[in-house]
């Protein structure tokens, strides 16, 4: 253990490294428990940027987290595009209507420019307070849509499939319009602040499209927009399975990806030591119903088995802890981290459950 | 149990229809079209469908697979067909969940496997007790991809109990697939792992009505 506690940045660039830090870095990816802590409704706190940055210093002061993260909801680059974003009370925004609604659309779209959206502008003046309060403390965690998984928002999940499937030309064109966004979209957020980027990319997961697939598709995608993005990365599956395809994510530039919940944390640790580092990868949706003894349980079996030499931010699977999620599961997420993760940590098969 | 076809399994996970239509021309001579469908297509999607729990498939394969496998059965038993009837009224829906790709595959695997079934879209809890007591369903499918939503069939299933009592309540997707408990925590009467499993859930709910 070293004498000397780390900044959180220190600790997440030490793991990123793939060398062990003071101890396991802790990323709570909360969107929405910030509003409660202002006593605002969802729609409220994502109406100014002042509330999404107050709310997220006051995550981080309470649970001792070790990131900010300026994602406000995954439908804010479709409110870009001009597309609907319908509010909750008790959940995430989401996409409406889909604005395409003819693959012919697809020949004349142009990616919205960044400056000029109010919605985007919002984030990036909470990423500007954000970094003008934290300094390089602690990372601050900007998102994209990856432009392959964009479309499920744009033009309804099942109409892109059949556009994969049926239609080359047009879903050639579509990620070449949505390369341009994403790419120009990150490097907004880095510029104004963001020390990395979470490239959420569901849809390239074995959980939705076959490897096959992917290797022809998402794959390409990813390596051609990170390329494209002036600052590190970290891929996201969004709870999808990723074992079947970690060595080609390792190839895309990404420095991290996010595991899923369904997949054996060893087995990741195993094909991603060295290359890249795992973000992962608790239960967001079991997590609700979480008792504190299960809780330690848990924080304890993920770091004994992903910790091991660093590479290991610990998460929830998702990059969304639900609004569901108590306040005192995050609490006992918190501790256990503190209270198991420091360095060295136990190796997995060294302790019961 | 009919074999498992492997060739039309194949045909499926590659997306080539004009094969899966064959392999089918070629059973449709000595068997009925229900026949096909249970004996055949069902078998076929069940597979796949125990493919995708396992990490072995892809959403995407379980949705084209289902999207061919209607079609074919379309063209076999068109929607309407006296055949398609013998069975209890069913539906179904998301709960104020905008993520439709789930409902649209259980659609899909349910009338591909001979079933007619009503979708509802996305409704509210007060629309989807509404429209299932004026339909007087038996089976009302509930897909969800957001936990909001699941937790949502909690109100459903008790606003039934009284103003639907004998209609049954089955649910699938993400938030139950990653909590094992949780549907019976909403008080569902069944759960679907996959879509494939729906066709069983309902037979054994409803007693083997079909």
């Amino acid at each position: 253990m070293t004498s000397t506690a780390m900044t959180s940045l220190q600790r997440v660039l030490t793991t990123l490294g793939h060398n062990e830090p003071d101890r396991v870095p802790l990323f709570l990816l909360s969107t929405l428990h910030g509003a409660k802590e202002l006593g605002l409704s969802i729609r409220d706190y994502f109406a100014e940027a002042e509330n999404v940055a107050e709310g997220q210093i006051w995550l981080r002061a309470k649970y001792g987290h070790d990131c900010l993260y300026s994602f406000f909801y995954a439908p804010v680059e479709i409110e870009a595009w001009g597309g609907e974003v319908i509010f909750r009370d008790d959940g995430p925004p989401n996409s409406g209507l889909p604005f395409i609604s003819d693959p012919e659309q697809i020949l004349g779209l142009k990616p919205p420019e960044i400056e000029k959206i109010p919605c985007l502008a919002k984030v990036l003046r909470t990423t500007e307070m954000m970094k003008a309060r934290v300094g390089d403390d602690c990372p601050i965690i900007g998102v994209v849509m990856s432009p392959f998984s964009l479309p499920v928002m744009q033009m309804g999940f099942d109409r892109y499939l059949d556009l994969m499937a049926e239609r080359p030309e047009h879903f050639a064109r579509l990620m070449q319009v949505n390369e341009a966004f994403c790419a120009a979209w990150a490097n907004a957020q880095l510029r104004a602040g963001a020390t990395a980027i979470c490239y959420f990319d569901p849809i390239s997961s074995p959980t939705i499209i076959p490897p096959d697939l992917y290797r022809r598709t998402g794959f390409a995608i990813a390596k051609r927009t990170l390329a494209r993005i002036q600052g590190p990365t970290a891929t996201h599956l969004a709870s999808g399975r990723a074992l079947a395809i970690l060595g080609d994510i390792a190839q895309t530039g990404t420095a991290a990806v996010g595991v899923s919940a369904l997949e054996d944390l060893t087995k990741i640790k195993s094909a991603c030591r060295g290359k890249l580092t795992i973000l992962g990868n608790l239960n967001g949706i079991e997590m609700r119903r979480w008792s504190a003894a299960e809780t330690e349980a848990l924080v304890r079996r993920a770091i004994t088995q992903a910790g091991p030499g660093g590479g290991f931010i610990l998460s929830d699977n998702h990059g969304e802890i639900p609004w569901q999620v108590p306040d005192e599961v995050l609490f006992a997420i918190a501790e256990a981290t503190r209270r198991w993760g420091v360095y060295p940590v136990q190796e997995s098969g060294s302790h019961g459950r | 149990m009919a074999e498992i076809n492997e060739e039309f399994v194949r045909a499926l996970l590659t997306l080539n229809r004009l094969a899966a239509k064959r392999i089918m021309a070629e059973a449709s001579g000595a068997l009925t079209p229900l026949e096909i469908a249970e004996g055949m297509i069902v078998r076929a999607l069940e597979w796949i469908g125990q493919g995708w729990q396992r990490g072995d498939v892809a959403l995407s394969q379980v949705y084209m697979s289902g999207r061919i496998c209607e079609e074919l059965m379309d063209e076999l038993l068109p929607p309407g067909a006296p055949d398609r009837k013998n069975q209890p009224p069913i539906a179904i829906a998301t709960l104020e969940d905008y993520h439709l790709l789930g409902k649209r595959i259980v659609y899909s695997v349910l009338r591909a496997g001979g079933f007619d079934l009503k979708d509802y879209g996305r409704m509210t809890v007060d629309e989807a007790v509404r429209q299932t007591v004026e339909d007087r369903l038996q089976v009302l499918l509930i897909s969800a991809l957001m936990l909001p939503s699941a937790l949502h069939v909690r109100n459903l299933v008790l606003r039934l109990k009284s103003a639907c009592p004998g209609v049954k309540v089955v649910v699938g997707g993400a938030p139950f697939l990653f909590d094992s408990m949780l549907w019976r925590e909403v008080g569902a009467h069944a759960m679907g792992r996959s879509a494939s499993e729906a066709a069983g859930i309902i037979e054994k709910i409803t007693g083997g009505a079909r």
